[in-house]
């Protein structure tokens, strides 16, 4: 249950955004949330709505896109995209993956009122 | 007044990341290895701790942060073995962050050659939080089974070696240590796995020679960089 600090961190970057734009009012906020991030986009509402409370987000709303785990074989090349994480390609057996998509925690946009 | 949709596109916990990579930057410069210890409550990163300490202390100074919800118990432990430890009580928060272990880098000494952090006892947060290690090490101790590392993906995907704890208790117990290794190695091939049982002392001297050998490659990579 670490949302609070990552909304506390989230915050931190919508506030400078907010001023560095001169904006009124923070209308829309946007995130990308990898299935691998280990955040509970329930969980993460939640914290929003509260910590929103008397800043410039307090009337916003949250958006999440929760992104599936995408990988790519570096040996034979094949693309993978599974529910279930295994580092272990599908096609050749080999365990020299690298992960494209599925750990982020971004803050991808955010709609202003200027 | 108009509407603008503004494209940031920043990771949310990007200054966690900046202050580690600080802390990295700084702390390898002074030949320190860090070790950040992950594990659930009660799966014996103390006492672990204070098997390396003994291990380690005649040769290698070394320092311990201890982070806790509540209580200076942990580094009250570490203290008695001779060793510099400080403790973080979070109040309440899961997990330490880098800024936190920043604030105490003026009181390491300088004669330090490694870091032991042992995070707040949670299997779950603190792996979405680097603090400028070099190393990441996850315990599972047996009593806990031997089902868990699918059950949190994050901490053994996200570390670089895989501590088993308590193993004196396996006899005792239906933990079936093979099927948690390779679970855990289907979920991250490139964990080191060491077997441990602090109270008979199995593999606290690998574990030792593992980190010994780890700042030495540090401290060679640094040169040819």
């Amino acid at each position: 249950m670490h949302e609070l600090s990552i909304v506390a961190s989230l915050f931190e970057i919508l506030e400078a955004k907010a001023k560095e734009n001169q904006a009124t009012k923070i209308v829309v906020v946007r995130l990308k949330v990898g299935k691998l991030a280990g955040v509970v986009p329930e969980f993460l509402e939640t914290a929003f709505d509260s910590y929103k409370q008397d800043t410039i987000a307090a009337e916003s709303r949250l958006e999440i896109e929760e992104v599936p785990l995408k990988m790519r074989c570096r040996k034979c090349a094949a693309k993978i995209e599974k529910e279930e994480f295994i580092l272990v390609c599908p096609s050749c057996g080999s365990t020299d993956l690298e992960i494209l998509e599925g750990m982020e925690l971004l803050l991808d946009k955010i709609d202003l009122e200027i | 007044m108009s509407n603008k949709e503004l494209i940031v596109r920043e990771e949310i916990l990007g200054s966690n990341k900046k202050v580690a990579a600080e802390i990295r930057g700084k702390l390898e410069a002074a030949g320190v290895l860090v070790v950040n210890l992950l594990s659930s409550p009660g799966s014996g990163k103390t006492t672990l701790l204070e098997r390396l300490v003994e291990t380690l202390k005649p040769t290698h100074p070394l320092a311990v942060i201890e982070g806790d919800i509540e209580t200076e118990r942990d580094a009250d432990r570490i203290r008695r073995k001779g060793v510099p430890a400080w403790q973080i009580t979070t109040g309440g928060a899961c997990h330490l962050e880098a800024k936190m272990v920043g604030k105490l880098l003026p009181e390491i000494p300088a004669e330090t050659k490694f870091l032991f952090i042992e995070n707040v006892g949670n299997l779950v947060c603190p792996a979405g939080y680097d603090l400028g290690e070099n190393l990441r090490c996850v315990l599972l101790s047996a009593p806990e089974g031997d089902d868990k590392p699918k059950k949190y993906p994050k901490a053994f995907t996200s570390a670089d070696c895989l501590i088993f704890t308590k193993s004196d208790l396996i006899p005792y117990l239906p933990f079936d240590l093979e099927k948690a290794g390779k679970e855990a190695l289907d979920l991250n091939p490139r964990l080191r796995i060491f077997v441990t049982s602090a109270l008979k002392g199995r593999g606290i001297a690998e574990l030792a020679r593992y980190f010994i050998e780890s700042r030495v490659n540090m401290i060679q990579h640094q040169r040819h960089a």
